[in-house]
């Protein structure tokens, strides 16, 4: 597949596009802040930004999701949401979303797949976009990635300040380009351009963390009182889980009124209090410590252990956020100092 | 159960049982898949969803979804003597591998059951106790915690009395449910008592919701209660760094 250019102008013609076909998510403005929301016009949508402030993972595992509707009449009838009629396009994510939701795939995907989930990731294409300037607390080549890794993508953009190289990594970024009249082929030169712009992207990353080791690290310190100065600050609001890409705890609950109502699945937090809450009051995870070493070792032990991913994309958003300035990259990067 | 071909499980696997408009918990299938006709949950009325199912009269349709989890390996315990301690509602899923053992009695060698409660009105299965206690090669050892008018079996805590019985582990295998700290301190006293920790079961408990290992929320260390438990070995969770 031949790699492609085009020029900033014509983005709008190519949202317009892929408008006709496909539902469309991007980045948009919206106050003082980036986000990803759906795209119905091509005004919307922005490429200068630096992070989105939410992750797209709500695209695929959205923040409430009716399950199943019911309504108890002479018999009981229940139903599941429709699936989505058109293929959605997510354009304009970063490497690390990327890589995120191919981390999810190990979760909802597989075993005992997640037909919600499936529904929308399996026909899902996505458009990337190179981090030309990563920003301050960004250290995705720490963790396995790069500004520029095209791993997750179907098309990968990057930014060559009048136009966007286009990468076509998949039949499916292939046939997305169809009928758009606004490519011409890259050049060599073109090429080159685009390597100068991902060598100065990688440098922009000023912020490292070394995780070699870090599983075995973790299983040795797991009993240091270490926990307990990290957990001191923490005031369990759970922004961090919130905005965190790889983050996917949910819970399920049920709303009803009069004689019918909703399965509904809600984004939840590992840093609550109530989370692991059992009725009869016993809490497995009853202290900030508990929950705060239970995140980390999520991220960095559980999920390398069982989906053979680190659970830590770099993306730096739980570090820009956290109200009392709790730092993962030094949490990563203490712990190997830790003695037992 | 109709269409019971369908439904297939084995002793320790658990079900999420829910109620439309309430919600659903997951709950060890407290009967053996040897009993063709019937799957049994038992339910103690504690929140929303198990105050809801108390409620609910025969002929009411709930919700069932599984078999979810791992199982007891009972068909590799041929031969062994079982100690099953349970302590309060910890006794529904040794119920099943009970049941299990029974239909299979000639496989398997002595019982002992160690099961208390806080009261004697706690105490689960007081029926089916009071006839096993009829067979001369199994052993039941009812306790409850305090002090009771006209109790007559001991009286002290569940590891007390497994103390006090000091079962042999010689070709034994134990299997404990019961709240945390019971299960701990019967842990401690089976190791004291000369068992290993590959002679030692649990299951385990914790908050559910998916039931099938995505909602992130019952794990213990790396693994989940739900999908690569409830059923877990001493040796196993010796193994384990993780909060349970």
């Amino acid at each position: 597949m031949k790699n492609s250019i085009i020029k900033k102008h014509q983005i709008p013609d190519f949202i317009q596009h892929l408008l006709q076909g496909y539902t469309l998510w991007g980045p948009v403005h919206e106050d003082t802040i980036s986000i990803y929301r759906q795209i119905n016009s091509p005004e919307q949508m922005t490429l200068e930004f630096q992070k989105c402030k939410i992750p797209p993972k709500e695209i695929v595992f959205p923040q409430t999701e009716t399950l199943m509707r019911f309504r108890k009449e002479k018999n009981v009838t229940v139903e599941t949401p429709p699936l989505p009629k058109k293929t959605t396009v997510i354009f304009g994510i970063r490497p690390c979303d990327a890589k995120s939701l191919q981390l999810f795939d190990t979760v909802f995907l597989g075993d005992c797949e997640d037909p919600y989930y499936a529904s929308k990731r399996k026909t899902m294409i996505s458009v990337g976009l190179t981090c030309s300037t990563p920003s301050e607390n960004c250290f995705c080549s720490s963790v396995g990635g790069n500004p520029d890794d095209s791993r997750g993508f179907d098309i990968l953009l990057t930014d060559l300040t009048d136009t966007y190289y286009v990468e076509i990594l998949t039949e499916k970024g292939e046939e997305l380009l169809k009928g758009f009249k606004g490519c011409t082929p890259a050049t060599n030169q073109d090429s080159q351009k685009k390597n100068e712009v991902c060598q100065r992207a990688k440098k922009g990353i000023t912020r490292q963390v070394s995780v070699k080791n870090i599983e075995t690290i973790l299983d040795d310190i797991f009993d240091s009182s270490y926990w307990e100065t990290i957990a001191q600050r923490c005031i369990g609001c759970g922004i961090c889980t919130f905005l965190c890409p790889t983050c996917h705890c949910f819970d399920i609950q049920d709303e009803t009124a009069q004689n019918k109502g909703a399965r509904v699945r809600i984004w939840d937090s590992c840093m609550y209090q109530e989370y692991s809450c059992q009725a009869s009051g016993y809490n497995p995870r009853a202290t900030q410590m508990n929950r705060v070493r239970n995140r980390v070792y999520h991220k960095f032990n559980y999920l390398p252990k069982t989906n053979q991913v680190l659970g830590c994309v770099g993306c730096g958003r739980c570090i820009d956020e956290c109200p009392v300035h709790i730092d993962i990259i030094e949490i990563i990067g203490h712990a190997q100092e830790v003695k037992q | 159960m109709k269409n019971e071909e369908r439904f297939v499980f084995k002793p320790g696997q658990c079900v999420m049982v829910g109620l439309l408009g309430v919600g659903e918990c997951m709950f060890a299938i407290a009967s053996s898949p040897t009993k063709k006709k019937y799957l049994e949950i038992s339910v103690m009325k504690q929140g929303k969803v198990t105050t809801a199912l108390h409620n609910c009269k025969p002929g009411d349709h709930v919700g069932i979804r599984g078999p979810y989890g791992n199982n007891f390996p009972v068909d590799a315990w041929g031969g062994k003597n079982l100690v099953l301690i349970g302590g309060g509602i910890g006794q529904a899923p040794l119920r099943p591998v009970l049941q299990y053992v029974l239909d299979n009695r000639k496989k398997y060698g002595t019982i002992h059951i160690f099961y208390g409660a806080r009261t004697s009105q706690d105490l689960c299965y007081k029926n089916e106790f009071a006839q096993l206690e009829k067979h001369d090669d199994i052993n039941v050892f009812l306790s409850v915690d305090k002090e009771e008018f006209g109790w007559k079996g001991f009286t002290g805590f569940v590891p007390g009395n497994l103390m006090r019985i000091h079962p042999s582990a010689k070709d034994s295998i134990a299997i404990t449910c019961g709240p945390p700290v019971m299960i701990k301190r019967v842990i401690d006293v089976l190791i004291n008592l000369g068992f290993s920790e590959k002679q030692i079961f649990t299951t385990l408990e914790m908050r559910m919701k998916c039931g099938i290992g995505k909602c992130g929320r019952c794990n213990v260390g790396p693994l989940y209660v739900c999908k690569d438990g409830p059923v877990f070995s001493v040796e196993q969770l010796q193994r384990i760094k993780g909060e349970r």
